[in-house]
This record gives C-alpha cells, sequence and structure tokens, in this order.
C-alpha cells in the first residue's frame, strides 16, 4: 500500500508525467466516441488511419517546437515569425525549383540547390530576429512582430503572388511518402531534428549555456558565457527549423501557397512549448517535453475532427481544452485546492 | 520583564526532499523583545520564518498570535501581514525596476480619486528614509542602488508596515558599521514601543550589542532559549556547532605575506570609468592579499569590476603580468588568469533552477569553451571536492542551488571560481552570510591561497575579517582611491581613520 503511494508519488513528480498524461488523456478520449481511431490499414503501401494521421500531420509542428524552445529558453520571449518563415522558406525553394515560373512539372535547378536555399532563407530570418532581440535588445514578441507581418509579403514578392505549383513526383515525398516505406516521410524528418537538437545540445555545451543565460543573463556575462551570442543563436536555430518546416508544409501540397503555410502555427508551436511543462519566462526546459505538446495538439486537433467537430468551430473546442490542460499544470491553483483543503479542515476541528 | 508572549510556535517540524529542516521545533516571542535566532548554515532559521510567514507549508506543529483565539496558519506573507508579521527576508525582494518609491509603497500606495497619488508617494517615501539618515533620489529605479541600499530600503518597508513582530533575517550581511548602528537604533526604538524582533545574524558582536535572548537550532532541532547574559559567546558558538571552537583564535599574522615578491601581477595606469571610478594607479603584488576598504558606495566593488572588464574601463591602462591587456569583456578577464566572485549573490551569482554541480563548474565550462563539455564524471569529481572543501550542505549534487540555504549558496559561488584556479582571484564580499565555523575556513583558504602563489584582491564590509586575511590595503573614498595602507597600519584604528578621511593619508 505504502509502495504503491510511494511510486505514483514518483511517476507524478516526474517533471514530463503531466504533459504525457494529457497526451493519454487526449488520445484514449477516442475510445469511447470514435472506436476505430487506433486502428491502422495499408492503403498503397502507405500506412493509414487516424493515428497515423496525428503522427504524420504533428511533424510541422514538432520541427517547429524544437526552435521555439530554444528561443524561450534562452530568451524568455517567442518568436512569432515562424509561421511567415515557413512561407518565405516554401516560396524560396518552389521560385529555385521552378526559376520563376507558375506552374512546372520538372525541376529547372536540381532539387538540392532548391532545399538549400529555402534553408539559408530559414537561417537569415533568424539572424534577422536574433539581431533585433540579441544585439538590439528589443522585445522579442516585437522584434519578430516585423517578420510576422512582413514574411508572407516577401514570400509574395518571390512568388510575384501567385501560387507556384511544382508538379514533380520527387517533389511531393518530402511531404507524402517514399515508395516502398510504409510510413510517412515528415514524421521521419521530425525524428531527425529532434534527435540531431539532442545530440547537438547534449555533445556541446549550448543546452547548458541557453538555460543559464534564461536564468540569469548577468550572471552568465560575469561567468564569461556571452549571452548575447547565446540567445542569437536561438533564434538563427528557430529560423533553421522553421525552414525545415516550411519545405515539409511546401511539399504536402506541392507548391509555394504564401498567405496559407504555416497560417496560424506560430501560436501552436508556442503552445506545444507551454503544454511541454516549460516555462514561457525562459530558463529550465524540456526538449521532449515540447515534442509531446505538439503531438498533443495535432492529437486534439485529430480527435476533434474524428468527432465531427466542424472545422470551423474545432478552434472553440480546442481553446476549451487547452485552458485544462494549463489549469492542471499550474503550481497556483495547486496551492489553492491546498489552502482550501486545511481551510476545509480546520473549519471541521473548530465545528 | 513580565512581557506579553506575541507569538509562539510549538513543535513544528518541515521536510523537503532529503532534509529534514525543521523538527519539533518551539518558539517563542515576548513583546519589547529582540529575540537572535542563530545557527549554522542549513540549520533553518529561514525555513522557520518562512514557514511562519506562509511562504513555505509544514507539516505538523502550531502557531499561536497574540490576539487570535486559535491557531494560525498564514498561506501568504500578505495574509501574515495581516496577522502583524513583517519581514525582511534573507533575500532581497523587492523589484529592481520599480522606483523606490514603489518599492517602499507597493501594495499600499495612496490614492487619491481612486488612482495613484505619486506626489504624496514620492514625498512620503523620500521622509521615510530619511528617518533612516538615507537621503536618496527615491524616483529612480532600485537596481541603481547598491545591495546594501536596497536592504536598507526592504528594512524602511517592512518596519513602515506597522506590525507586532517584525523579523529581520540577515539584515546586516551586507551593510558596512553605520548602517548597522542606524538599523538598531532604529531597532531598539520599535522595541521600546512593544514589538517583537526576531534577527537572524551571523555577526555574534551584533546579537550580544542589540538582543535579549537566543533560540539556537542547529541541523533542524532545536538546541536551547537563552539569555543573552547568561550566554557567554564562546558557549553561544559551541551550541550552534556542536563543538568547542573558537572562531576569534585569529589567523595568525606571522607567514601571513610570506608569499610576498616584487612581480606585479596588476599593474593599473589611470584606469577609470565615468560616473563609476574615478582614474587610479595600483600594483599588485604575486601571493598577496590585497583589501579594498571604505564606505558604502565608496567605489570598492566598482574598483574591481573595472579591473575585471565587468564594466568596462574608458581610460587608462592595465599591465597583467607585465603585459599590457585590453579586457573587453569577462571572458577576457578569465582568460588572462583572473576570477571575480561579485557581492550580489542573487542577482549576479547563482543560476537558481540549475543544480549544485552545474552551478559549480559552469565558469571553468565557460573557460573551457563551447565544444568541450566536461564529462559527467570531471563534474562529479570536481563538484564533491568543492562541496566538501567548503563543507556545502545539500541533499546531492542535483538539488537546485535554490533549494540550498543563504550561507551555501554563497559556498557554491566561491567554489565556482576556485575551480576556475585562478591567478587572480577577486573576492567581493565573499564570505557574506556564511556562519562563523566555515567564515575562519575561508579566511585561512584565502590566506592559504595566498601562499600558493594566488594573488587576491579582498573586498568586505567587515573590518576584522580584512584585518585577518589582508597583507596591504587600498583605501577608496567617494569613488577614488585615496591611499593605501601598508601592513604596519593595519589596525582598526588607522583603518577607520583612513576611510573616514583622518589624517593618515600622509
Ligand atoms: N525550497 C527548498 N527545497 C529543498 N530544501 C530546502 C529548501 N529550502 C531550504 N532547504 C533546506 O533546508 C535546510 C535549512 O535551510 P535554511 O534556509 O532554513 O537554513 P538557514 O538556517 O537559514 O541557513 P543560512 O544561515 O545559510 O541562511 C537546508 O539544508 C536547505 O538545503
Ligand atoms: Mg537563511
Amino acid at each position: 500500500m505504502n509502495k504503491g503511494k510511494a511510486f505514483i508519488k514518483r511517476l507524478t513528480g516526474y517533471r514530463l508525467f503531466l504533459p504525457l498524461f494529457c497526451l493519454v488523456l487526449v488520445l484514449f478520449s477516442n475510445l469511447i466516441k470514435t472506436p476505430g481511431f487506433f486502428e491502422v490499414t495499408i492503403k498503397n503501401g502507405v500506412l493509414y488511419g487516424y493515428i497515423i494521421d496525428v503522427i504524420n500531420r504533428a511533424s510541422d509542428l514538432v520541427i517547429l517546437a524544437v526552435g521555439m524552445t530554444l528561443v524561450v529558453a534562452a530568451s524568455g520571449g517567442t518568436d512569432i515569425s515562424v509561421g511567415a518563415v515557413m512561407s518565405v522558406a516554401g516560396a524560396v525553394c518552389c521560385f529555385i525549383l521552378s526559376g520563376g515560373q507558375q506552374s512546372v512539372n520538372e525541376f529547372v535547378n536540381p532539387y538540392i540547390l532548391g532545399v538549400l536555399a529555402a534553408i539559408l532563407a530559414g537561417i537569415l530570418c533568424g539572424c534577422f530576429n536574433g539581431f533585433l532581440v540579441a544585439k538590439l535588445k528589443i522585445q522579442p514578441m516585437v522584434a519578430t512582430l516585423i517578420l510576422f507581418t512582413a514574411g508572407r509579403g516577401i514570400a509574395q514578392l518571390i512568388t510575384k503572388g501567385q501560387i507556384t505549383y511544382i508538379r514533380v513526383e520527387s517533389y511531393k515525398m518530402l511531404g507524402s511518402s517514399i515508395p516502398g516505406i510504409p510510413i510517412p516521410t515528415p514524421v521521419f524528418v521530425a525524428l531527425i531534428v529532434v534527435l540531431l537538437t539532442y545530440v547537438l545540445l547534449k555533445k556541446t555545451t549550448l543546452g547548458l549555456y541557453i538555460q543559464t543565460v534564461g536564468i540569469n543573463a548577468k550572471a552568465s556575462k560575469l561567468m564569461g558565457i556571452k549571452s548575447a551570442m547565446i540567445i542569437f543563436l536561438s533564434y538563427v536555430f528557430c529560423g533553421l527549423c522553421a525552414g525545415i518546416s516550411g519545405l515539409v508544409a511546401s511539399s504536402r501540397i506541392y507548391s509555394a501557397d504564401a498567405n496559407n503555410i504555416g497560417l496560424n502555427l506560430e501560436l501552436d508551436a508556442i503552445l506545444a512549448v507551454a503544454l511541454g511543462g516549460n516555462s514561457l519566462a525562459g530558463g529550465k526546459f524540456s526538449l521532449l517535453g515540447s515534442v509531446i505538446g505538439a503531438y498533443t495538439i495535432q492529437a486534439l486537433s485529430t480527435t476533434l475532427y474524428a468527432m465531427g467537430v466542424s472545422p470551423d468551430q474545432i478552434p472553440v473546442y480546442k481553446a476549451i481544452v487547452v485552458v485544462v490542460i494549463v489549469a492542471l499544470q499550474s503550481t497556483e491553483l495547486k496551492r489553492m485546492v491546498s489552502k482550501l483543503q486545511t481551510n476545509v479542515k480546520s473549519g471541521k476541528k473548530v465545528a | 520583564m513580565p512581557n506579553e508572549i506575541v507569538l509562539s510556535m510549538k513543535n513544528i517540524s518541515k521536510t523537503f526532499p532529503g532534509v529534514r529542516a525543521l523538527d519539533h521545533v518551539d518558539f517563542t516571542l515576548r513583546s519589547g523583545e529582540i529575540h537572535a535566532l542563530m545557527g549554522e548554515n542549513g540549520a533553518g532559521k529561514s525555513t522557520l520564518i518562512k514557514v511562519l510567514t506562509g511562504v513555505e507549508e509544514f507539516e505538523s506543529g502550531e502557531i499561536k498570535i497574540e490576539g487570535e483565539s486559535q491557531m494560525i496558519i498564514n498561506h501568504s506573507p500578505q495574509e501574515a501581514q495581516e496577522h502583524g508579521i513583517s519581514t525582511v527576508y534573507q533575500e532581497v525582494n523587492l523589484c529592481p525596476n520599480l522606483s523606490v518609491a514603489e518599492n517602499l509603497f507597493i501594495g499600499r500606495e495612496p490614492k487619491r480619486a481612486g488612482l495613484i497619488d505619486w506626489k504624496t508617494m514620492n514625498r512620503k517615501a523620500a521622509e521615510l528614509l530619511s528617518k533612516l539618515d538615507m537621503n536618496i533620489d527615491v524616483t529612480k529605479a532600485l537596481e541603481n542602488y547598491s545591495i546594501a541600499l536596497q536592504q536598507m530600503i526592504a528594512i524602511a518597508r517592512a518596519v513602515d508596515m506597522s506590525a507586532k513582530v517584525l523579523i529581520l533575517d540577515e539584515p546586516t550581511s551586507s551593510l558596512d558599521d553605520n548602517e548597522v548602528e542606524k538599523l538598531f537604533r532604529l531597532m531598539k526604538r520599535l522595541k521600546a514601543d512593544g514589538v517583537g524582533i526576531i534577527f537572524v545574524t551571523h555577526f555574534l558582536e551584533q546579537v550580544y550589542e542589540v538582543c535579549d535572548k537566543i533560540t539556537v537550532l542547529r541541523n533542524g532541532g532545536l538546541v536551547g532559549e537563552y539569555e543573552v547574559e547568561k550566554l557567554p559567546r564562546v558557549q553561544l558558538v559551541a551550541k550552534m556547532m556542536g563543538k568547542d571552537f573558537d572562531d576569534l583564535e585569529a589567523i595568525k599574522k606571522e607567514g601571513k605575506t610570506a608569499g610576498k615578491s616584487s612581480e606585479a601581477v596588476i599593474d593599473t595606469k589611470g584606469i577609470g570609468r565615468q560616473g563609476t571610478i574615478k582614474p587610479y594607479d595600483l600594483q599588485i603584488y604575486k601571493g598577496e592579499v590585497i583589501g579594498l576598504t571604505g564606505l558604502l558606495g565608496s567605489g570598492r566593488s566598482e574598483l574591481a569590476r573595472s579591473l575585471y572588464g565587468a564594466d568596462k574601463p574608458d581610460c587608462g591602462e592595465l599591465k597583467v603580468n607585465g603585459k599590457t591587456v585590453v579586457l573587453h569583456t569577462p571572458l577576457d578577464a578569465m582568460m588572462a588568469g583572473m576570477a571575480y566572485l561579485p557581492e550580489n549573490r542573487k542577482e549576479e551569482g547563482i543560476v537558481a533552477d540549475l543544480s549544485v554541480r552545474e552551478n559549480l563548474i559552469l565558469a571553468l565550462q565557460a573557460k573551457r569553451g563551447m565544444f568541450h563539455p566536461i564529462g559527467s564524471k570531471e563534474q562529479e569529481e570536481l563538484a564533491n571536492k568543492y562541496v566538501k572543501l567548503l563543507q556545502i550542505k545539500t541533499a546531492s549534487l542535483d538539488t537546485p542551488v535554490r533549494s540550498l540555504s543563504g550561507g551555501n549558496q554563497q559556498k557554491v559561488i566561491l567554489g565556482r571560481w576556485l575551480l576556475t584556479d585562478p591567478d587572480f582571484l577577486i573576492l567581493d564580499e565573499p564570505t557574506r552570510g556564511i556562519d562563523v565555523g566555515t567564515k575562519t575556513e575561508i579566511q585561512k583558504l584565502v590566506v592559504q591561497l595566498a601562499k600558493e602563489g594566488v594573488t587576491v584582491m579582498f573586498i568586505s564590509s567587515e573590518i576584522e575579517e580584512m584585518i585577518r586575511t589582508c597583507s596591504r590595503m587600498a583605501v577608496l573614498r567617494d569613488r577614488e582611491k585615496v591611499s593605501e595602507l601598508m601592513e604596519d597600519e593595519l589596525d582598526q584604528n588607522h583603518i577607520m581613520k583612513a576611510i573616514a578621511g583622518g589624517g593618515t593619508d600622509e
């Protein structure tokens, strides 16, 4: 009995317990409403089903959330331009591959060139944000607001205000699947990004530095850690992630749709970080937590969709569930509950 | 003195993960009494206070307050305030970017027509501070003032909220004698008005100067409550440490300067910075401990910071080991063999959420560079070594440093810099908040390091401590280096005169 209690205490004390619990809760709510949710079939050699859909569609968000986590941790602010940066990256890639035409049936330039250019575009956007925040000390929200608004305009400029289509099978693979492999490609991309980031944070001291700077920038400086540099790097990295995510998103629709790629995704990315149990005030972070958060958000969308909620009502339900999840994780709420408990207890004693 | 009991705590227990912080502790406070709460670092003093004021919850025990019929549990400092308990916590917890006046009146701003009446607020703030002989600009942000002034402001705020019980957790840790004197006058006045005061300090002289009673804690347990007159100093120390120890047995004067040589490690010509420190010349020799002394705000820390590149000087020339260098950033200074322990532990020292291990190795890691991470085994060895050397009391190496007691946090930061193996070590108030036993150990360590060839710059508000460790002193006044005191002039008298601007200049 006591052992069991201790076990539960250890389990609930584990940092990722709540995020994981929320994810499981969302997924299992389907057991009642949509029993077919966990069914997986194979169609045209590719796995198919709601659950696969969650994992597949969450990939863009997972990649964004990884970058966002570092930005939040280092600067205690958020990068709200990532959605727009995705569309820039998509536009750049399609522009290179189409050679400026509106629709092509084969690559005008080598595929790799387009990919590299898109990633470079993401990095450049990150440099711009990082410069504003780290060097000019502009508030992150304001600094990234510039690209948030201008980003899609830039993308429009590149695509000359039209949707550029790349109707080439190999272009679609990044966003769908590679023949012979049953798992959708975006899942791998997300996995690789997460793993590489994890290794980068562990093998260099970047992870430690980011946390140190996020917790106490003044102390970091006196210890010889260049806090401005670390913050700058986190924004660059976030831009890189947005670039990769933009490539995946553009491949899904084999086009550069400047108005729709990554639309509102910045908010989901921030939310993913928060749902992962990370403080938006910066400091200590858990990469895995953000990843779980991202999957939770997608699971929620897909669940609502599977339940037949109409797409324009989904945000409302999503908001309600998010409020509940965030409240579950709030320490202030826990405090209030415990205060209530002691009040009730002492009240009983008096009576 | 049949003074009535204003506060009684009985059988209080509190456990943190891995630590029994309070174990059935009793504490009684009477009106018009100044009651010292004593114990080593990590004994549970601050925890007892936090439990009382609702910052932390406690597991068992009861608290009674005069005027309340039943036992009370405070859930927040505000609630404690409503019960007449006013507190100055160990770590100044005001808002650095608000003005001094706002900090003084936050949560109880004078209003007119529903809006904050700024004029009245600023006037009242100035009045309040002038009662403590502090004439500063109350509209400036708090962060512009030194930690000592911030401490005084926190005290002024607590005192102004009329209370039955006033708690001061190490209020004097960064004050110099003058400020302490002001504080004591204030405390005595409140005592005469019938306020009960709980006073936590590691300065034994202060206890004997103002206190009536002493309660001693050791390792979370209650050792006892004593009348001050009946507990001589040696016995008090013994009660705190659980063994006999003579903290006054000074480090022997001889041998202190054994390592002195004529090799100037640091040589400055006219280094200065507009508005913080006037240009100064200073030679520091290998293996000596040079002290910086002066009143609050005389520029001691500023001088140290200008050497270290923390606040880059805007004129003058610096030679390190005979070579002219320009230190743009602290990292440059570290690479040149320097280390700097800043005075403000909370703002510039600890990285609160990181573990003791990480906090210890951070500076060394920065010195080695981003692509040469210190392996976990080496980290552990290094951290263990310094935890042992400095007797840091922590549940484990992976405990976040924020959950250590104040004195133990200070030891961690000290350890962080010792670990970088510097040639020139700048220590700004290194023993702030550290208990008597460990303080002596650290002083010994400093002298030992100097013997081994490390050059040390030592800053402390405590003159005793400076006399024990320093072999030479530079005196500062009004942000200017005014004179130097040689070894044979290092006594209380000479130093006081020099600081105040007496005749020792010639
Ligand atoms: N939030 C916390 N989490 C875990 N342990 C804690 C926490 N706060 C205090 N402790 C532990 O409780 C013990 C008592 O700490 P406390 O701060 O009361 O000491 P103290 O007597 O005030 O020491 P000091 O003189 O250094 O200020 C210490 O071992 C400390 O590590
Ligand atoms: Mg304490």
